[in-house]
């Protein structure tokens, strides 16, 4: 066994095992937990392939933005977890019988296949010889894939309109600043000069 | 940049990944978050094998689509828990088996 295939095992392993753990644990923040444990160990599958810059993107997206997003939601919502496990094993018959069909359906299809003799023939973009993986994948996104990437920022930006659009709610007993009505305050609206005889009192 | 590791391993292990995760749908029916987070899991099983054929192939055409995956996967996280925010505003619950209000 090579030191690579050794690492490879490892990783898999905590992945496999980090998978069954987000869907078994009892507590939904663990899940969270376990959740962020399977994507820095498929950043370390990445990055034996070489995706360098995938594996990369993988800690920054999911373990720093995605998983850090549930963990606010699981943590600001004031669930009964106890409640929402109620039933849990009713389901479980039918959950493993999809699987195990899902399961030996994906492994005949990956038995059953193999590559012709000159697959690499039909490369749409060939590794560059000389480049670092990241700077390969940025030639090759700026030029050839430059609509799917402006199409991809498009997506983020709707995502994040659609998200503030649907959490925004207007308080109407919440106190603001209305710095247009700051503005326009008058003297006399707001201050009046009296005179105070002495020992008298307004 | 050659495999060191056989196509296979990863497929396999990419399958069981997706398998695990749409196990976890069926597992979690009450649970709106948890399904989300085995959605997560899906797309990471299919980044992997992207990953991984693309590694195979030399080709990195792979690679770009997984990044986009990555895209709008984190575009659908946001949205699903902002809708999940504002269902249990609404209703006090998320369980998914009270979402039947607007069956008509």
């Amino acid at each position: 066994m090579t030191a690579a295939l050794f690492v490879f095992y490892v990783l898999a392993i905590v992945t496999v095992a980090a998978a069954v753990m987000v869907i078994a644990a009892r507590n939904p923040v663990h899940s969270v937990l376990f959740l962020i444990l399977a994507f820095f160990n498929s950043a370390g599958l990445f990055l034996l392939t070489g995706a360098e810059f995938l594996a990369m993107a993988l800690v920054v997206v999911y373990v720093g933005a995605v998983a850090v997003l549930f963990l606010f939601v699981v943590m600001m919502l004031d669930i009964n977890f106890v409640q929402l496990r109620e039933g849990f094993l009713q389901y479980l018959p039918v959950g493993v019988l999809v699987g195990v069909i899902l399961l030996a359906e994906l492994v005949l299809v990956l038995g059953t296949q193999a590559f012709a003799p000159g697959e690499t023939a039909a490369t749409a973009a060939a590794v560059p010889a000389q480049l670092t993986n990241t700077e390969a994948l940025g030639r090759l996104l700026y030029t050839e894939y430059f609509y799917l990437f402006q199409a991809a920022g498009m997506v983020l930006l709707i995502a994040m309109i659609g998200a503030i659009t649907l959490t925004l709610r207007h308080r109407p007993d919440a106190r603001r600043q209305d710095i247009a009505a700051q503005v326009h305050r008058r003297r006399e609206e707001t201050l009046e000069v009296r005179k105070v005889r002495p020992r008298t009192g307004i | 940049m050659a495999l060191s590791i056989p196509l296979s391993h990863y497929l396999t292990l990419a399958a069981i990944l997706f398998t695990l995760g749409v196990f976890g749908i069926f597992l979690n029916r009450k649970n709106v978050i948890v399904i989300l987070m085995s959605i997560e899991l899906l797309l990471l099983a299919v980044n992997i094998n992207f990953v991984a054929f693309s590694a195979q192939l030399a080709d990195l055409a792979g690679q770009i689509f997984a990044m986009f995956v990555l895209t709008v996967a984190a575009a659908e996280a946001a949205i699903g828990l902002a809708i999940v925010v504002v269902y249990f505003r609404n209703r006090g619950s998320i369980e998914v088996e009270d979402i039947n209000v607007m069956k008509g």
